[in-house]
């Protein structure tokens, strides 16, 4: 056993792979923030809420109709994604064309009313979810016992993440959506329903918080209050990675998740302020982020 | 000259009057204020249902004693000492409240205390957990009702100790409440042979325990204490149970949990849990029947009330006790005062007292958590291990540091 910097090397290996864990969150999170941003222009501060919502799906599911975790992975995230399409029809697309600030308020204030109408339904405090018999149990790797749901959150976040940015940079659907992004007028002349398409990107960016929230929910207390306590943490990997850059969000999202690991070990009561000293680090030396474009 | 004099024999023969007619007994009016967390982390443990608690005491008190008026009102402090001492002013200057109670979370309790005193009025804790409210902090306005965290402490601490858990790690949440439950209970494991092997200090609200849990694990303390409340301490042992803690021999000690944060986590993960509350709900018939008066005024038929809720209860009805027995609530000190003179006696706690150094004492009880087999109805989440006497329970009178009992 060896040692670096006076921490042993087993502390600091699972403490990597904890972060790694952390920053899958972040990275899912993060993703639909910098796609809605990317192809919006609307700061989504309801995600948070939304990825709440996700958690209580899968928990209602299962409470009421008996569906489980793996059929929750995909019918919770397509409900939540709806209920966003929803929101985008009826509020948003009103927005776009003002500042901001207005979908700013608009989605704090949504975020707003979804917390209090959980929490007045179900209370503050939470629900219980049961981890699914599968993935019940460990591994050990020797410096430390690798959970087998942390080992499936890892690479159930990397595959999404990795796809979304797949679909969204190198097929012909992103391509559209990117152009849609730059001048709408244009590609609608070329006969594709623009305001259809940013509607189903409001979803799916919706849905991929909803996946988040269930992902979380056999793991975390699933309580009215779970995401804004997260969605901070969020917007500054967002703020951190560049603004609507899609690979810069997976990439700071488990980045940050190991430097705040590594901080847990050296300096435990820092671990929550981390990340914002870094954000601020990056704001002065390249406001447009690590991996963003000069606007 | 004669206008005075047939006005004062007017004025005589209406005070003869109202002396003669015991029919017309003297009014006496009360104001009370339930301040707590509505709509925050703490809502589920106080915050409504305190108020549906002190409405069921002003119902039974009105019963017996209807020359009384009570009235009450609530407040949202939202866990800011600013908003909480904003609302506590002028409950106190402009609208005529006597009486504030519940207040949970310290930090808004202390500004609270401080106000109660200035202003010579009443404020029953009911919510918060420091010590110091009857401890360095204490005043002749301030009465501390349900627990607080030296008998948190001292209840779990000491029965861990003795039932073999004697080496202690501590995951604390980075502030004064935390530290002090970490004092607290150090001193309690320390002072009955135990050992203390480390701690580590967390922020508050953090959503993942697993790097602080995995420094827990190498420290291979038998007992991991969770110095910390709510979302924290229900995150730590979700985490906990994932990690293989419990598995692998460790014990974990939750020093504040409450029955919602039992039901958030689900008996399969909270099993085996050792805890100390000073009121259950499912603990004897008394409590049952109250339980269910106590949800159809919560309109709650899900939830179960917590020993913060009872504790507003049974100290909403002493305080009413005490301004009948002096036909005012006007003088806080001595509406205090007769509260400490008099024992108290309510269906919830029973038979106690409250200490000089304004510190109400009842039995605590050192509680289990059920395993999901042997809970036979919803709320049935604990097998009562010891009940430590009331004498026991707190800290001793000399210990705090009171200048109220010192000087």
């Amino acid at each position: 056993m060896f040692e670096i910097f006076g921490i042993p090397s087993q502390a600091l290996f699972s403490q990597l792979l904890i972060g790694l864990i952390n920053g899958s969150f972040y990275a899912l999170l993060s993703l639909g923030l910098a796609v809605i941003f990317g192809m919006l222009n609307i700061i989504n501060f309801t995600h948070g809420a939304q990825y709440m919502l996700g958690a209580f799906a899968a928990f209602l599911l299962l409470q009421y109709t008996g569906i489980g975790y793996w059929p929750a992975l995909i019918v919770a995230p397509v409900l939540v994604g709806l209920i966003g399409m929803a929101i985008e029809r009826t509020m948003l697309q009103w927005l776009y064309k003002l500042d901001h600030l207005y979908g700013l308020l608009l989605t704090f204030g949504l975020a707003l009313i979804i917390e209090g109408l959980a929490r007045n339904y179900y209370g503050s405090a939470g629900l219980p979810y049961q981890m699914p018999e599968a993935l019940v149990g460990g591994y050990d790797l020797g410096f430390m016992r690798l959970p087998i749901y942390r080992a499936w959150v890892i690479v159930a976040s990397l595959t999404v993440c990795l796809a979304t940015w797949f679909v969204i940079e190198r097929t012909r659907l992103g391509a559209y959506l990117r152009a849609a992004t730059e001048n709408p007028a244009l590609v609608r002349a070329f006969g594709i329903n623009v305001p259809r398409m940013i509607t189903f990107t409001y979803g799916f960016g919706v849905a991929l918080a909803a996946f988040a929230g269930v992902m979380a929910a056999p793991i975390y207390n699933v309580s009215p209050q779970m995401g804004s306590s997260l969605i901070i943490v969020v917007f500054a990997v967002v703020v951190i990675g560049g603004m609507g850059s899609i690979m810069g969000a997976i990439v700071t999202g488990f980045g940050l998740g190991v430097i705040e690991g590594l901080t847990k070990v050296f300096f435990p009561e820092a671990s929550n302020t981390v990340i914002f000293v870094i954000m601020a680090i990056v704001l002065l030396v390249r406001p447009a982020g690590l991996f963003g474009r000069r606007a | 000259m004669k206008r005075l004099v047939s006005l004062s024999a007017f004025a005589a023969l209406l005070m003869t009057g109202t002396v003669q007619s015991p029919a017309q007994a003297q009014q006496v009016s009360v104001k009370i204020g339930v301040m707590s967390d509505m709509s925050s982390l703490y809502a589920d443990i106080a915050g409504p249902g305190s108020t549906a608690a002190a409405k069921l005491a002003i119902a039974d008190f009105a019963k017996a004693n209807p020359n009384v008026k009570v009235e009450l009102v609530s407040a949202d402090h939202q866990n800011k000492a600013d908003v909480g001492s904003g609302v506590v002013n002028k409950w106190y200057d402009t609208e005529n409240v006597d009486l504030v109670i519940d207040v949970p979370n310290s930090g808004v309790a202390l500004a609270v205390s401080q106000i109660a005193a200035t202003k010579n009025k009443v404020f029953i804790v009911s919510g918060a957990a420091a010590s110091d409210l009857t401890g360095s902090k204490c005043n002749a306005n301030t009465v501390h009702w349900t627990y607080d965290t030296w008998m948190l402490a001292n209840g779990t601490g000491k029965a861990l100790v003795k039932t073999g858990g004697d080496t202690w790690f501590f995951l604390t949440a980075d502030y004064a409440f935390g530290h002090a439950l970490e004092r607290d209970t150090a001193a309690a494991v320390e002072a009955n042979g135990g050992k203390v092997l480390g701690k580590v200090r967390h922020p508050l609200n953090t959503n993942d325990f697993s790097s602080f849990l995995l420094q827990a694990q190498t420290s291979k303390a038998k007992v991991i204490g969770l110095a910390n409340a709510g979302g924290d301490t229900i995150n730590s042992i979700k985490a906990g149970a994932e990690f293989g803690i419990v598995k692998g021999g460790q014990k974990f000690a939750g020093l504040l949990v409450f029955a919602s944060d039992v039901n958030a986590l689900g008996l399969a993960i909270a099993q085996g849990l050792t805890l100390t509350e000073t009121w259950y709900w499912d603990l004897n018939d008394t409590n049952r029947a109250w339980t269910k008066r106590w949800q159809t005024e919560r309109a709650a038929a899900g939830k179960f009330p917590t020993m913060v809720q009872a504790g507003v209860y049974s100290g909403v009805t002493h305080y009413l006790k005490a301004v009948a027995a002096l036909k005012s609530a006007a003088d806080g000190k001595a509406v205090v005062a007769q509260m400490k003179k008099t024992p108290t006696d309510d269906p919830l706690f029973g038979k106690g007292t409250i200490r000089a150094d304004g510190r109400k004492i009842h039995d605590a009880y050192l509680l289990e958590v059920k395993s999901p087999a042997e809970s036979k109805h919803p709320g049935d989440f604990y097998k009562l291990k010891a009940t430590i006497p009331a004498a026991e329970a707190f800290r001793p009178l000399k210990d705090g540091n009171c200048p109220l009992v010192s000087g």
